[in-house]
């Protein structure tokens, strides 16, 4: 009875967890720019493996076996946003731009390191910011 | 139909269902990865196949019965955030390449919206 019911739960949870995925990538494919493709892989990426190693930590027979999945979960919780969030950092400190229908845009210009394909690295900084990153 | 025999046959679905939703999401990011006009782009594709991934990994757990590859699911959680650490750092070291010559797909406005807000990155480059 109680083995059914955790079947049934386990059952929900994946189609839920597994539609989160396909929606991430649906939201990967048509998001106008980076940014908003990251929002939508971060978010719903994690969520849907989430839910995903949940409904097996639920079927699974044995003690250390869900615990293991509930660890997964845990560490994958723990760096999907730090990954993410370095990866937006990234891009937007070397210039990656916003899409043209943003509103919004509270960052702060940062010195940008450009380079032509076969030069040295040189720092370009826009005017009113003090570089700190070289010297 | 008794209720533990519903509750099989409903997890059955469940898994076909999922799997094939989740072999939806792989094919999706693969195209964003082909198509991907910026090296960001192809990195959070790759950052996304690897959860897709470990959601596979955990519904063919649940299919077949090898927990044994939670284990590997860990294993990939790791590899996959240590890739795309490593691939931010990238990005940053090299800076603005003359390469991607930002057909980001946002430039075809004609006039920029950053510029009249002053938000404008001097590239040095572009334009």
């Amino acid at each position: 009875m109680i083995a059914a019911t955790l079947s049934i739960l386990a059952g929900l949870l994946i189609v839920a967890g597994s539609a989160f995925a396909a929606v991430a990538a649906f939201g990967i494919l048509r998001l106008p720019d980076l940014y908003t493709r990251m929002h939508a892989a971060s978010k719903a990426g994690s969520v849907g493996s989430g839910m995903m190693l949940l409904a097996l930590a639920l079927v699974s027979h044995s003690g250390p076996e869900a615990l293991r999945a509930i660890a997964a979960i845990a560490f994958f919780l723990l760096t999907a946003p730090l990954s993410a969030h370095l990866l937006a950092k990234a891009s937007y400190a070397v210039g990656y731009r916003l899409w043209p229908g943003s509103v919004l845009d509270e960052m702060p210009r940062m010195a940008v390191t450009t380079r032509e394909s076969d030069t040295p690295a040189t720092d370009t900084v826009p005017p009113g910011i003090e570089s700190g990153r070289r010297g | 139909m008794n209720y533990p025999d519903f509750a099989e046959f409903f997890l059955d679905v469940c898994l076909d269902l999922s799997l094939v939703l989740l072999g939806l999401a792989f094919l999706l990011t693969v195209v964003r990865i082909i198509r991907g006009p910026t090296l960001p782009d192809r990195v959070l594709g790759l950052d996304m196949l690897t959860s897709v991934a470990i959601g596979f990994i955990a519904v063919i757990g649940i299919d077949t019965g090898f927990t044994l590859y939670v284990d590997l699911a860990i294993a990939l959680g790791l590899v996959g955030f240590l890739a795309t650490v490593a691939f931010a750092r990238f990005i940053l070291a090299r800076g603005k390449t003359g390469d991607d010559t930002e057909r980001q797909g946002v430039t075809e406005m004609d006039d920029d919206p950053f510029a009249a807000r002053g938000n404008t990155v001097e590239t040095g480059k572009s334009r």
